[in-house]
């Protein structure tokens, strides 16, 4: 920890991100290493998401280079920085509806962590132990409910075992005995080693993970260091509060 | 969590099913037999039934499954009967020419999914039919075609009637029995489960790595090989060749019905469909314009009060699965649980809610 810089296995720099005339994101620099847990806070409009998109490869930046363990992955699509490690998950869950949970899961399994039949299952039916989903493994994930579309987003990104997992609004529109299940989930994942990076809005659950917090607005990291000293920030009091000219 | 003290089992068939692949192979056994006691004329219905299965199925694994939704597909019907006139033509064995034509299709359809891919949805269904538009006016360029004025399979004519009858008859029967099989194996495997992804959500299916453009290509393809070998064989049976015929939106509008009326998604309904498309054509397919109006009728009850189709209701009605591609979790101590189609929460699902 000493070198984070050597030892970063996702990094971004000089990200731009414009749609048409509109800048979402503004020469945002960001490093992390494999064995950290990243949450990012900031008022709507950020461009948190588009960040997430950005380093997923949902979507490539105006400029700028995304590299994850060591290469350059900025022109790679969403697909093969998957199979790499990257995984991400989807703010507005978006399961495969017309199949099992077990099914979307393994898709992931199979595809994502590149396994053959029976490791796939293996995998497949750990994830969905381990974010208590075995219980609807048959039900169509049309029919599941929202807690269980957020679990199976977690669960799917899961099964392709991921180096890092990104993690957009997982605990959005949930209650907070609902989200401290979740909380519950990802700790274990941190105990499996599995690198994060979780935009929040629930930021005392996210708290609960993270141990560096990052604070977006208007396109542009505005802080970014120990939790209680980025919440403390004068600017980040002042991007969530407003009022008035700076 | 609940604590699992063994661990699950994954299924893919059911007692059903076991029962139904014998009943299968019986049945292409006793099809393969059936010439022998069939007349002329009922050899030749079925014959046309094979066809109906293979485009069926075909429609049904690329919008059923692949959520590539296409009302042009009657250019691979077209082409498969213009390339074995053309092949049969330069002096290829007429027969040979049918199978060799079904390779072409599918090698021509390669690039052209290249660009068709790149659209989505509605763009590509009609993209589809702009291309099987296209293609019929360029077919019809060439001389051999003479324009509208049509050709024949003339080299079909050194078989006498009765022993191209039957011999047609069975390559129809080969050809359907191999393709369901390639189609079975397909979506049934780790491929079939990508397929069912991009069509639930391409976005998705991408991020958790799934190859969507090449997998999306792999099933273009096959499904213009099958209907190029379906037109190859329609040719075969009807010898003249006439573009207008087999360029027509109607064999993608049968294909669509077909598959609406037997369910859509799933393996057996679109068998199902060409069965009963084919009950309803030789029942009634000499009322002429009203047998059109019966057809449009059944398609819009079919999708108003059961769009799921014959089969698909069936499957959710009685969980009953012959030939089934997706994966049942059977966990220890719940034998009832691969029953659990998921439509109505069994008690264990809500006590799993209930914890949460």
């Amino acid at each position: 920890m000493t070198h984070p810089q050597q030892q970063a296995v996702l990094a971004a720099a000089g990200i731009h991100k414009r749609f048409g005339a509109l800048v979402v994101l503004d020469a945002v620099d960001f490093t992390m290493s494999a064995d950290e847990a990243v949450g990012i806070v900031g008022p709507n409009g950020a461009g948190k998401t588009t960040l997430l998109s950005v380093l997923s490869g949902a979507f490539p930046p105006s400029s700028g280079t995304v590299s994850f363990k060591g290469g350059d992955v900025t022109s790679l699509p969403a697909t093969q920085r998957c199979r790499l490690g990257l995984v991400r998950t989807h703010q507005v869950p978006k399961p495969f509806s017309g199949m099992t949970t077990f099914e979307n899961v393994f898709v992931a399994a199979s595809h994502g962590a590149g396994l053959a039949r029976d490791e796939a299952y293996e995998e497949a039916l750990g994830s969905l132990k381990l974010c208590g989903m075995l219980g609807v493994a048959n039900r169509r994930a049309e029919t599941l409910g929202l807690l269980d579309r957020k679990r199976l987003e977690l669960a799917r990104a899961l099964a392709a075992r991921p180096t890092l997992l990104l993690l957009d609004e997982i605990g959005g529109g949930l209650t907070d005995g609902e989200a401290g299940e979740l909380v519950d989930t990802i700790k274990e994942l941190r105990r499996r080693k599995i690198g994060i990076v979780w935009i929040e809005h629930i930021v005392h659950i996210l708290l609960q993970v993270a141990e560096r917090l990052i604070c977006m607005d208007a396109g542009k990291i505005i802080a970014d260091g120990d939790p209680q000293t980025v919440m403390a920030d004068p600017q980040v009091i002042h991007a969530y509060l407003g009022g008035g000219p700076k | 969590m609940s604590a699992v003290s063994t661990s699950p089992v994954i299924e893919r068939g059911t007692a059903t099913s076991r029962i139904a692949a014998i009943a299968v192979a019986l049945i292409i056994a006793l099809l393969a037999a059936a010439p022998q006691f069939l007349s002329a004329g009922a050899v030749d219905r079925m014959t046309a039934l094979f066809i109906y299965v293979i485009l069926a199925a075909m429609w049904n694994a690329l919008a059923g499954f692949g959520g590539l939704v296409s009302v042009g597909q009657q250019v691979f019907f077209g082409l498969g009967a213009y390339f074995a006139i053309r092949l049969a033509d330069a002096g290829l064995n007429p027969l040979l020419a049918l199978f060799a034509s079904g390779l072409i299709v599918g090698a021509v359809s390669w690039p052209l999914s290249l660009f068709m891919l790149r659209l989505r949805n509605g763009e590509f269904a009609i993209g589809m039919w702009v291309i099987a538009a296209l293609t019929h006016l360029l077919v019809n360029l060439d001389r051999l075609v003479q324009g509208e004025t049509g050709t024949s399979l003339i080299s079909l004519n050194v078989y006498d009637a009765g022993t191209r009858r039957t011999t047609i008859y069975w390559l129809a029967l080969v050809s359907m029995t191999a393709l369901l099989a390639i189609l079975f194996g397909l979506l049934r495997g780790s491929t079939g489960a990508a397929i069912r992804a991009i069509r639930d959500n391409e976005d998705a299916a991408a991020s958790v790595g799934v190859r969507v453009t090449g997998t999306k290509r792999l099933l273009f393809v096959l499904a213009a090989f099958g209907i190029g070998i379906a037109g190859a064989l329609w040719l075969a049976t009807s010898i003249t060749f006439q573009p207008k015929t087999y360029f027509n939106v109607q064999w993608t509008a049968y294909m669509i019905f077909m598959v609406l009326v037997g369910g859509i998604g799933t393996f057996e309904g679109a068998i199902l469909g060409a069965v009963v498309f084919f009950l309803i054509e030789t029942w009634f397919g000499g009322a002429g314009v009203w047998y059109l109006v019966g057809l449009g009728a059944i398609a819009v009850l079919f999708s108003l009060f059961l769009p799921r189709g014959l089969w698909g209701t069936i499957e959710e009605r009685f969980g009953l699965r012959l030939l089934p591609v997706g994966y049942r979790v059977r966990l220890p101590g719940n034998p009832a649980a691969p029953a659990d189609d998921g439509t109505a929460p069994s008690p264990q699902t809500t006590q799993h809610q209930e914890k949460a």
